[in-house]
């Protein structure tokens, strides 16, 4: 019965990794990749785990397990972040359907007010 | 069993497709953070990969690996990122 639902478990994960694979290929800006390939992988991998820890179930992989998921969740949300900040300053630019840019508009208020201080 | 015997096969040819995929996006990514993005994901599937391996052969040292390659594969993200915020990313 474990093995059943631990199998349940991990197909789903690697359903939601296919998905965000997807995502990397067809969307049309960095910007919509970090999203969309984040978020679905990271999510699709925990379950995976999830579904390993179900599995097996012993003490030692349910812990290293959730060591593994709490490092993941924490690791890929800050590496996202710092790609799309780094992407970002360094010029890339938005895709052609882009309407707004708010980290722009951030950006030049924050020049702007260092000029008066200065 | 039976059915562990099927699905588990299609589970490893999921994982490669998605690794195929990244590899695509590393290979023709038009700009360099979109080869970044792609190597971090790629680093996220693999933990996914050795989680599956450890559930079907029951070792529990194998998540291990897990571990360190998903700490390795953001130390590795993060010092890329640092190093290329002050270039111009555009080829």
């Amino acid at each position: 019965m474990n093995e059943l639902i631990g199998l349940v478990l991990i197909t789903i994960g690697v359903l939601f990794d296919l998905l965000g694979c997807v995502g990397l290929v067809r969307l049309p800006d960095v910007y919509n990749r970090i999203q969309a390939s984040t978020k679905c992988v990271v999510l699709g991998t925990t379950f995976c785990l999830l579904g390993a820890m179900v599995w097996l179930a012993t003490p030692a992989v349910v812990v290293k397990g959730l060591l593994c998921i709490l490092f993941l969740l924490i690791t890929s949300a800050t590496a996202a972040h710092t790609l799309a900040r780094a992407a970002h300053r360094s010029g890339v630019s938005l895709a052609d359907e882009s309407v707004i840019d708010r980290y722009a508009e951030d950006l030049k208020d924050l020049y702007e007010n260092e000029e008066t201080v200065s | 069993m039976t059915t562990i015997e099927f699905l588990v096969p299609l589970l490893i040819v999921g994982l490669l497709i998605c690794c195929a995929m990244c590899l695509y996006r590393i290979a023709n990514g038009p700009t360099a953070a979109d080869r970044m993005v792609a190597i971090d994901i790629l680093g996220t599937v693999v933990v996914g990969f050795v989680a599956i391996i450890t559930a079907v052969s029951g070792k529990a040292y194998l998540l291990d690996i897990a571990l360190v390659w998903a700490l390795v594969s953001f130390v590795g993200t993060l010092a890329l990122a640092k190093y290329l915020v002050g270039k111009q990313l555009n080829e």
